[in-house]
């Protein structure tokens, strides 16, 4: 199973367990979903759960938080993340603030799914990575598994988790990865690392499609006998911190890598965390590999290969770490 | 920042002190309130803490000079105030070597923070100045700088750690990492073998040592007036065989010589005064015995209760002190000075109290013993002694008596001739206690608890007339001494 595929029986299962569940978004209805994810579902489940909605996120997002607060299971999409930003004010003033503004009387069970990230010369307005305007919210999850089992198990927490859930599918991934998936319901803990592959000489942390990179430049390394463990965030927020500092008081040394943009993203909450934590077992500077520090994926594939990091210097980089 | 250390005044009435011994040498990482020298006045060793966390620059007074208070006798460097600066010789980073000795977390973290090189890499264990082999830069191509800086090695907080925990000298350890950056690997790897053998074993060669451990000198030829001798091959003619007679005498030309035991400070410092004391004042010695039965029956009958109250045991000693005080009251020439001024006849009587701890021989003083009753000359002497014992007495516990009590007979003695504390009139002992049989006044024999009491005094300040009335008041004293009492 594909991780599209991965999405779309997820989110199928989910509509037809629970009746509070429901699909609302661009597209999502009658054209079943610019991926074709949710094709199908409107004549399935009817229009009251699976409802196209006008070219407005913000309205989205909203009505979805109404909704949620008064006991449904909305699951909003936003077409793609690179037009999630009408929509900050609703899931950053709004639904992760629900519960502590209330003081608890209230909660906002909403999942916002959205695909994400380069890769797929989708240019400007179709690459970039939202993760890091998003995780320096207290109130609001977000998870970014990277291959279909992950997808299936967080996907069902994020629609059973009573608060608010970001949920980012990097569109890379959608058909070029694929994986085993255990069949009937289950849910993965949010919050989780899982450890891809162990190794002892380095640890590398990421989650999306550079996972899949990692992961391959790790297997790489493998036969010049650099041992790397990698490690598959999943949950960027909550992260968990246990394990990547399991692995950091094992192997030493620690690698970063995601697409998002170096500066200010999640590897340098990561690198601080172990900063502060781990200071003393640290055998080498921490690295960070990331996006550059411009505006947006550019559409010409130069400019795209740029900008996203290459298996190649994965390689190099964990080579050199390993050395060092 | 370096901080003067100055001789600190260790009470009110010293002007001055000795380095009784340094507790760090240059170099030395020290921590804020870590005793770092000890220091001799009157007579016991205080232990100075530093009042900075740094690394010794430099000892300025040698050990047993004696300088007045308030004159420098340190330079430390100031870790905590951030100017623990490299020497230019790559004697060792300061903070570097504060972190490593002294586990302290955040001067590490601060050094790391400034990615100052470690000169040495040393962590705090003993050994050679360590310089290392200068690599290049390591190309690691992460922004990072990872060059060496002269003299020195950096290493990660992960290797410091490693070779602090498992005492690895970081100086013998031949780095695998990259351009031969010691890596935790390498730490792991020499400390499999243990401490002393990982550092063997992680020993570079000679040849690629560029710093070797200089060998010790060639022993030095002993002195001769004449001219080197000429090598020869001729053998030397063989010693003379002994006569059986020469072989019946006893030799002791190879008697062993024994066991030197190098003198403390504190024994060097006893020593001399024992000498001045014998020098300066003329001693007389005299002594009484002393019924007592009664007192002793005293504090037989209260020790329990008293203990039980205040923690601390009842001797014989406060009812002691306590006879003593009041004798000194009516022969007030004994609690007095010779001056070549004059007699100084003491307004205050402090009483020492001359204890033996730790090897040494140290008089605490409580102070205004005469406006004490029994039971707070028993808590004074008490605190006094538990003080001693744990070497917690500071100088002013040590400063300023009168007149000293020596409880010689706590440990059998039934007759002594104490010297005196240099500037006092007298010094008495209180013996054993023995129970014998005593003539008493009306022909009786009695079993009764008896005590010597022995008296050396200066007799430049009283003589026989003025010691013996005192000895004999202070019999009274301790004689009328009853179960009647109160403490």
């Amino acid at each position: 199973m594909t991780n599209v595929e991965a999405v779309r029986t997820t989110l199928h299962d989910a509509l037809a367990r629970d009746e509070r569940v429901l699909i609302m978004g661009e597209d999502v209805g009658a054209r079943g979903n610019v991926f074709l994810i949710t094709k199908g579902f409107l004549e399935e489940f009817g229009a009251e759960r699976v409802v196209d909605t006008p070219l407005a996120e913000a309205s989205i997002v909203g009505v979805a938080i109404g909704m949620a607060m008064e006991g449904l299971r909305p699951i909003a999409e936003i077409q793609f993340a690179d037009f999630i930003y009408p929509a900050f004010n609703q899931i950053v003033g709004e639904a992760a603030k629900t519960r502590y503004r209330s003081n608890g009387d209230y909660t906002c069970p909403l999942v916002i799914r959205t695909p994400y990230g380069g890769g797929v010369r989708g240019a400007l307005s179709h690459s970039v990575s939202i993760e890091a305007l998003f995780y320096h919210v207290p109130g609001l999850t977000i998870l970014a598994p990277s291959t279909p089992a992950d997808i299936k198990g967080l996907l069902n927490a994020a629609i059973e988790c009573p608060d608010p859930v970001l949920f980012l599918e990097h569109k890379k991934t959608y058909r070029s990865v694929k994986g085993e998936v255990p069949s009937g319901y289950y849910t993965i803990p949010i919050g989780k690392a899982d450890v891809k592959k162990a190794g002892t000489q380095l640890t590398v942390v990421s989650y999306g499609y550079n996972l899949h990179q990692a992961l391959e430049a790790a297997n790489r390394l493998e036969g010049e006998g650099v041992s790397v463990e990698v490690i598959d965030l999943r949950s960027i927020r909550p992260m968990d911190k246990g394990a990547i500092l399991a692995s950091v008081r094992k192997t030493r040394k620690l690698l970063i890598i995601h697409e998002d943009n170096k500066f200010g993203g999640i590897g340098a909450e990561i690198s601080a965390m172990v900063a502060e934590e781990a200071l003393f077992e640290l055998d080498a500077p921490i690295r960070r590999l990331a996006g550059p520090d411009v505006p947006a994926m550019g559409y010409a594939q130069p400019l795209e290969e740029e900008f996203m990091t290459s298996t190649d210097e994965m390689v190099e980089a964990m080579r050199e770490l390993a050395k060092f | 920042m370096p901080t003067t250390i100055t001789m600190p005044q260790l009470g009110e009435t010293v002007t001055e002190g000795t380095v009784a011994q340094w507790l760090k040498k240059p170099g030395d990482a020290v921590e804020k309130y870590e005793a770092f020298v000890e220091v001799s006045t009157d007579k016991v060793n205080a232990e100075v803490p530093s009042p900075v966390t740094g690394v010794i620059r430099e000892l300025i007074v040698k050990e047993g000079e004696t300088v007045p208070t308030g004159a420098p006798i340190a330079i430390i460097d100031d870790v905590a105030a951030g100017a623990a600066t490299p020497e230019p010789t790559g004697s060792g980073s300061p903070s570097e070597q504060v972190a490593a000795a002294a586990g302290d977390r955040n001067a590490e973290a601060n050094h790391q923070a400034s990615d100052e090189p470690v000169p040495g890499g040393n962590v705090g264990l003993s050994g050679p100045t360590y310089s290392a082999p200068a690599p290049s830069n390591a190309a690691s191509g992460n922004g990072a700088s990872s060059g060496v800086a002269p003299g020195g090695v950096r290493v990660s907080p992960a290797v410091r750690r490693l070779a602090r925990e498992h005492r690895i000298d970081l100086a013998r350890v031949r780095g695998t990492g990259a351009n031969g950056r010691i890596t935790a690997n390498d730490v792991l790897e020499a400390a499999k073998a243990g401490p002393s053998a990982a550092v063997a074993a992680m020993i570079t060669t000679a040849k690629e040592e560029p710093h070797p451990i200089p060998a010790p000198p060639p022993p030095t030829p002993p002195p001769t007036t004449s001219a080197p001798p000429t090598p020869t091959t001729t053998p030397p003619p063989p010693p003379p065989t002994p006569t059986p007679q020469e072989r019946a005498k006893p030799s002791y030309a190879g008697a062993r010589p024994g066991e030197l035991i190098p003198l403390t400070q504190a024994r060097k410092i006893i020593a001399q005064r024992m000498v001045d004391s014998k020098h300066t004042a003329p001693h007389a010695w005299t002594m009484t015995e002393v019924d007592v039965t009664n007192v002793w029956k005293w504090r037989v009958r209260e020790k329990d209760a008293f203990e039980k109250a205040y923690g601390v045991k009842l001797t014989l000693l406060p009812f002691f002190i306590r006879a003593a005080v009041e004798s000194l009251a009516a022969f007030p020439l004994m609690n007095a000075s010779f001056t070549d001024e004059g007699i100084r006849v003491h307004r205050d009587v402090n009483v020492g109290l001359a204890i033996a701890a730790g090897g040494n021989l140290i008089v605490p003083v409580i102070r205004h013993a005469d406006q004490l009753s029994v039971k707070g000359l028993a808590l004074a002497a008490g605190e006094l002694i538990d003080k001693a014992r744990r070497g917690k007495l500071g100088a002013d516990d040590l400063a300023g008596g009168t007149f000293t009590v020596n409880n010689t007979g706590a440990n059998g003695s039934i007759l002594s001739a104490p010297i005196l504390v240099p500037g006092q009139t007298g010094i008495v002992t209180t013996e054993a206690v023995v129970k014998r049989p005593v003539v008493r006044d009306d022909d009786s024999i009695a079993i009764r608890s008896m005590m010597n009491v022995c008296l050396s005094l200066d007799h430049r300040v009283v003589d026989g007339a003025v010691a013996s009335g005192f000895l004999s008041d202070l019999k009274k004293r301790l004689e009328a001494m009853g179960p009647t009492g109160s403490l």
